[in-house]
């Protein structure tokens, strides 16, 4: 065969799929549209790692310091930086205050001239919070004067909200709490990198992008035969005028290869519109710049050569079972039964290409990252090839029930095929969703744990800089818009001078915040205590006996009150019992609780202090009131925020990622549903006016669509619970954690995908009203 | 066919001279048959006879003389009544009809009535022979077959007329 | 018109218009139970839009069409769907079988939609069958039989039901002389040894033969032939 016939006959066919009329072009671009959602994407997935790297680029390029990095002298090419992040709401501002040291000072990046002290350099979707009514308290909080904004090259996110601050004394703040160094560069290479993905979740990514790409993978082979039994007869009348069934089979190639490439354009454009869009959304806190968002070339290459190639596969295996005759289609009348063996080898390959890998999530272990891919790809496939075969091994054995039963039933019978390849695509995603949520919920302990914090009796907490008093701090908190109640804990640790190892811990407290952490019988300014039953203090059972002397800490280079003589304290003889119990962290502390008038005032000077602040949460924006308050006192200074689940984000950001993606793909499949289904309808369309006529209810016919419909996604969600819990338990097999059966998300999963199939259903009734009115019957 | 009932037809459009009559009827029905003047003449002494024309005038030329016929209301209820009356189905009936069409187009009656008519009395025909057909033995069918064939034909015939009455209008009357 | 006396299905008047095209225009038409009536005329003269009128599938502009005494334009849809379910039978010319469904399943159909069960409705499907000659093609789905067996499955499934009227549009369009003379001997036939009135459109005179009368539908308006000879 030449290759100029080839062409020629491609051409052909690619002319049918542009100028076939307004039919054909409506099925052009349907295929277009479908394979251009697929593509875009694909290319949006394979931009994402590109994003990432690029994100984590721009934030090495801002890091400035660590804890542990070298100190290192004033100089003229030296700058002071202070934290100074804030949250507002739920929103986290990345906020740095900056003192140059000289004239050589480096600049961050982004930014082209240091803020002078009282003005702040801000990202622009700060400066657009700022300017909103919403950003009032966050204004009042940030009280500089802005002089200009970030540059892209200092933001890692279009909708990153940031701010440089120019401060004073940033040295002598550093005395306290504040966290910030003196540096001569930003970028440092050692810094900011990421630290190196956890295999569980690095198999997690893996995992979630086989499942979410699958389906697109599976849906874009759908859309490639969208209109399939139109163009096989148009096929028909080639044959007619004289094509051989070769040419006819390479016309239809043409036409699938004029819909998907029209279709790659598409995709590129949705790519390129979604882009731009990327950049005025913010998901998951993480935003994005359009420039970010760009799919490796190769992988680009790659999605352009494979899409038309699988449309042209996918076409021509389609043809396979059909024979078109000069007068008709015919479908090869008895299709030989669906064989088992061939399609069970493609799950148990995949799990025979995961066993290996099982036990290996512990201890640092590493997962063969093509074997993940390849075994999970095998088992989703799995799916679409089993599925035809349940379908039709099952719709054989439907006995009796209704009318609307008896037609679907049959109709299934007849075409299993069909009915299979409409519902693989979410068979497919829904297996995939549930082993991963199995899989999250399995490994759910290891990356969220409900914390220890009690929310109900605090909400925030705030640590009161060394050596500050903290009565005037606690007035001010007091005083705070929404605070209903401040308790103050101050700590000191005292030493048995025979032994460094044995320490008491000392808490000082008006009667009132001591109430929080121990059961008092009765308590006066001057009483004092001995906790008992805190299950980590065992020393202080003999410690906290009466005459016992103690010690401050031995005075050396590190701390920063040198110099000063360790101080002794002997516990009085009028020390009372006491119960303990948990404080609002949920630290259930032991040791001597001193009320003020009982401890001497050079102790006083060793404790450090933390506030538990107890909100009225009607107050509107009251964490917010707190934190202009800390910020007043000391815009270095962190409220905690109590929350009463504490995740890992990266984790958090997978789960809900794959939530959107899952929602997507399903989305993406149901309309494709409703496509083929609408075509379907229309094929059928004499046949549903005759029915009408001779009375048949439009109930019946329409139950008998949504049984059509709904025993094959019966079955295929039924086939997709299966696989994908066997998935998620060989995943969680691999990940060495105990295999659970996670029923509310197979469930919530088996219902979203049921939850489309009724959608489908019912966005099809109103055109098959319409079909079934009787102007179906006109032949003239 | 009936030539008295079509000179009769050809009169109601105005009063005509014998020779005009032949002339007429020679232009629209004698293609392959041309009346024979003596037959206009005995005819039209049959019409005079029976009332259903009369003498409108006689001119006296060079040659022999000339009577002008007209229609009588008898004559016209005559006409009437012929084209509404369907012909016996038999074979080879369409000359007649066609002179019936035309004359009903000539004189603004309803041809598309006539059709009709005889399309029902046709198929009253083809009922007879199809009820025949059903009680008797296969010779039966097969010649009551034979009939039916026939009959439709001359129906397809009719039908394919009504479809061009009007273009048929447009050639007579021009 | 007056309603000639014991009439089963009158209509008065009728109009109907699809957008710009009129497809009825003032027709009327009437038939006596057990009466087989032809409706004639040319393509598009109307003829299908009288018969989906009269079986109450399509709703006049106006007219009145009247059933048992019953008035069918001014019944909901549910109560004229159920008129069709057990009052009438309908042949079409052709793509009215269930391609899924096998030959008796589809005769079975209408008993089935009258609530009857599965098996009831198949042996009585099946008598009917039996009928009309077709009861070897029970197993068999309607892509596996020849048109004119179609045809005769599509009249049994019309009858299945004792219907007192059989609505048939072109019954015989897609058959032979043979085979369509076949269907409209047994489709008359089993209507009149069943009482059953039969809407005929044909235009074909052959088949209007089967016929008692025939109405003649021309641009839009009938004509009752019986009544002006």
């Amino acid at each position: 065969m030449s290759i100029g016939q080839w062409s020629r006959d491609l051409a052909m066919g690619a002319r049918f799929a542009l100028a076939g009329g307004r039919e054909g072009w409506t099925r052009s671009l349907l295929t277009a549209v479908g394979v251009g959602l697929g593509v875009a994407l694909l290319l949006l997935t394979t931009a994402i790692p590109n994003a990432l790297a690029e994100r984590d680029r721009r934030e090495q390029a801002r890091s400035d310091h660590t804890f542990s990095q070298q100190d290192i002298p004033k100089a003229d090419d030296t700058l002071m930086i202070v934290d100074a992040d804030t949250t507002f709401r739920d929103l986290d501002v990345r906020g740095r205050l900056l003192e140059p040291e000289g004239p050589r000072a480096p600049l961050p990046p982004g930014v082209a001239k240091f803020p002078a002290a009282g003005e702040m350099v801000v990202s622009p979707a700060l400066k657009e919070l700022l300017s909103s009514d919403d950003g009032k308290l966050l204004r009042e909080r940030l009280d500089y004067r802005i002089a200009g904004t970030i540059g892209e090259q200092g933001l890692v996110g279009s909708q990153e909200l940031a701010y440089f601050a120019g401060g004073k004394g940033l040295a002598e703040l550093l005395e306290g709490p504040a966290s910030g160094a003196r540096i001569d560069r930003f970028g440092n290479e050692d810094l900011g990198s990421s630290d190196a993905w956890d295999p569980v979740l690095l198999l997690l990514v893996l995992v979630v992008f086989v499942v979410l790409l699958m389906p697109v993978a599976v849906f874009i082979a759908a859309a490639v035969r969208f209109g399939g039994e139109r163009r096989d007869r148009r096929l028909a009348a080639l044959r007619l005028v004289g094509s051989d069934s070769r040419m006819t089979r390479r016309i239809a190639a043409g036409e699938a290869l004029a819909g998907s490439v029209l279709g790659l354009v598409l995709g590129t454009g949705f790519f390129l519109l979604g882009r731009e869009l990327a950049a005025s959304a913010e998901v998951f806190h993480v935003s994005v710049f359009p420039s970010y968002l760009n799919p490796s070339p190769v992988l680009a290459v790659l999605v352009a050569l494979a899409v038309p190639a699988a449309a042209v596969l996918v076409t021509i295996l389609a043809l396979r079972g059909v024979v078109i005759e000069p007068l008709g289609v015919v479908r090869t009348a008895k299709p030989s039964r669906r064989r088992l063996w061939w399609r069970l080898l493609l799950p148990l390959g995949g799990i025979a290409l995961l066993y290996p890998m099982i036990g290996q999530g512990d201890d640092g272990g590493n997962f063969n990252q093509y074997l993940v891919v390849g075994g999970v790809m095998l088992l989703l496939v799995g799916v679409t090839a089993l599925l035809p075969w349940v379908v039709e091994t099952v719709v054989a054995r439907l006995g009796s029930g209704g009318v609307a039963w008896q037609l679907a039933v049959r109709r299934l019978q007849l075409s299993s095929g069909a009915a299979a390849r409409m519902v693989n695509g979410i068979a497919v995603a829904v297996a995939g969703a549930i082993a991963l949520q199995m899989l999250f919920a399995g490994v759910d302990g290891n990356y969220t744990r409900a914390s220890q914090y009690d929310v109900s009796r605090a909400q925030m907490s705030v640590d009161v800089p060394d050596g500050s008093d903290p009565s005037a701090i606690i007035g001010k908190y007091r005083e705070t818009e929404g605070v209903r109640k401040v308790t103050a804990l101050s700590d000191v640790y005292l030493f048995d001078r025979g032994s460094e190892d044995s320490s008491v811990q000392i808490t000082l407290a008006d009667c009132a915040s001591l109430r929080e952490v121990a059961t008092l019988p009765s308590c006066h300014d001057g009483d004092i205590f001995a906790a008992k039953g805190s299950e980590y203090d065992s020393a202080s059972d003999h410690l906290a006996e009466p005459g016992t002397t103690l010690w401050t800490p031995e005075p050396d280079g590190d701390t920063a009150r040198s110099g000063e003589r360790p101080v002794s304290w002997t516990v009085p003889q009028d020390i009372r019992q006491a119960q303990s119990r948990e404080d609002p962290t949920g630290y259930e502390r032991g040791g001597i609780l001193v009320t003020p008038g009982a401890l001497p005032g050079k102790l006083a000077a060793f404790t450090s202090a933390r506030l538990f602040l107890s909100l009225d949460l009607s107050v509107p924006d009251a964490y917010d009131q707190v934190r202009n308050t800390a910020a007043r006192l000391d815009p270095a200074v962190q409220p905690m925020t109590w929350h009463s689940i504490e995740s890992n984000d990266r984790y958090a950001t997978i789960r809900t990622g794959l939530s959107v993606g899952s929602a997507c793909v399903l989305a993406l499949i149901g309309a494709s549903l409703l496509v083929s289904q609408l075509e379907q309808l229309r094929e059928r369309r004499k046949l549903l006016s005759s029915l009408v006529a001779f009375g048949t209810r439009r109930r019946t016919l329409g139950l008998s669509v949504l049984w059509q419909t709904a025993i094959p996604i019966g079955l295929g969600l039924l086939l997709a619970a299966t696989v994908g819990i066997a998935l998620g338990a060989v995943l969680l097999r691999m990940t060495n954690t105990s295999v659970r059966v996670d029923w509310p998300s197979v469930l919530s999963m088996t219902g979203i995908g049921a939850g489309v199939v009724l959608v489908v259903t019912l966005l099809s009734l109103p055109p098959l009203l319409r079909l079934m009115r009787p102007d179906g019957l006109r032949t003239e | 066919m009936s030539i008295g009932h079509t000179l009769l037809g050809l009169l109601e459009s105005g009063p005509r001279h014998g020779y005009d009559l032949k002339r007429a009827f020679d232009e629209k029905f004698g293609h392959d048959r041309p009346l024979h003047y003596g037959q206009v003449y005995s005819t039209m002494s049959r019409l005079l006879k029976n009332g259903l024309v009369e003498v409108d005038g006689i001119e006296a030329g060079g040659g022999p003389e000339r009577k002008r016929y007209a229609i009588t209301e008898a004559g016209i209820t005559d006409v009437a009544r012929w084209l509404a009356t369907p012909e016996k189905p038999e074979p080879y009936l369409q000359s007649t009809l066609y002179t019936k069409i035309v004359l009903a187009l000539l004189t603004h009656r309803d041809a598309g009535d006539i059709l009709d008519t005889q399309r029902s009395e046709h198929l009253r025909s083809m009922r007879i022979l199809t009820e025949r057909k059903r009680k008797g033995d296969l010779a039966d069918q097969l010649i009551c077959d034979h009939a039916l064939f026939h009959l439709e034909a001359d129906l397809r015939w009719l039908e394919l007329t009504a479809a061009r009455l009007e273009k048929l209008r447009e050639a007579v009357t021009r | 018109m007056t309603i000639p006396a014991g009439s089963l299905l009158t209509a008065q008047d009728l109009r109907k218009a699809y957008g710009p095209t009129t497809a009825l225009d003032g027709a009327e038409f009437s038939i006596h139970p057990g009466e087989v009536v032809a409706v004639m005329g040319p393509s598009g003269s109307g003829k299908s839009t009288l018969l989906h009128c009269l079986a109450g599938i399509v709703m006049p502009d106006s007219g009145s069409i009247t059933y048992n005494g019953r008035e069918v334009t001014s019944m909901s849809d549910a109560e004229r769907s159920a008129l069709r379910r057990s009052e009438f039978g309908f042949v079409f010319q052709f793509g009215q079988l269930v391609p899924e469904l096998t030959c008796v399943e589809n005769v079975a159909l209408p008993l089935r939609l009258n609530g009857s069960s599965r098996k009831e409705a198949e042996r009585a499907a099946l008598a009917w069958m039996e009928r009309l000659e077709v009861d070897d093609l029970r197993k068999k789905r309607p892509g596996e039989v020849s048109g004119g067996q179609g045809q005769r499955v599509a009249v049994a499934r019309s009858l299945v039901t004792n219907p007192r009227v059989v609505f048939a549009d072109e019954p015989t369009g897609a058959l032979d002389s043979y085979n369509g003379e076949r269907v409209m001997e047994l489709l008359t036939d089993a209507a009149r040894s069943a009482n059953a009135a039969v809407v005929l459109v044909t235009h074909e005179a052959r088949v209007a033969a089967y016929s008692d009368r025939e109405i003649v539908v021309r641009d839009g308006k009938s004509r009752d032939m019986e009544r002006v000879v």
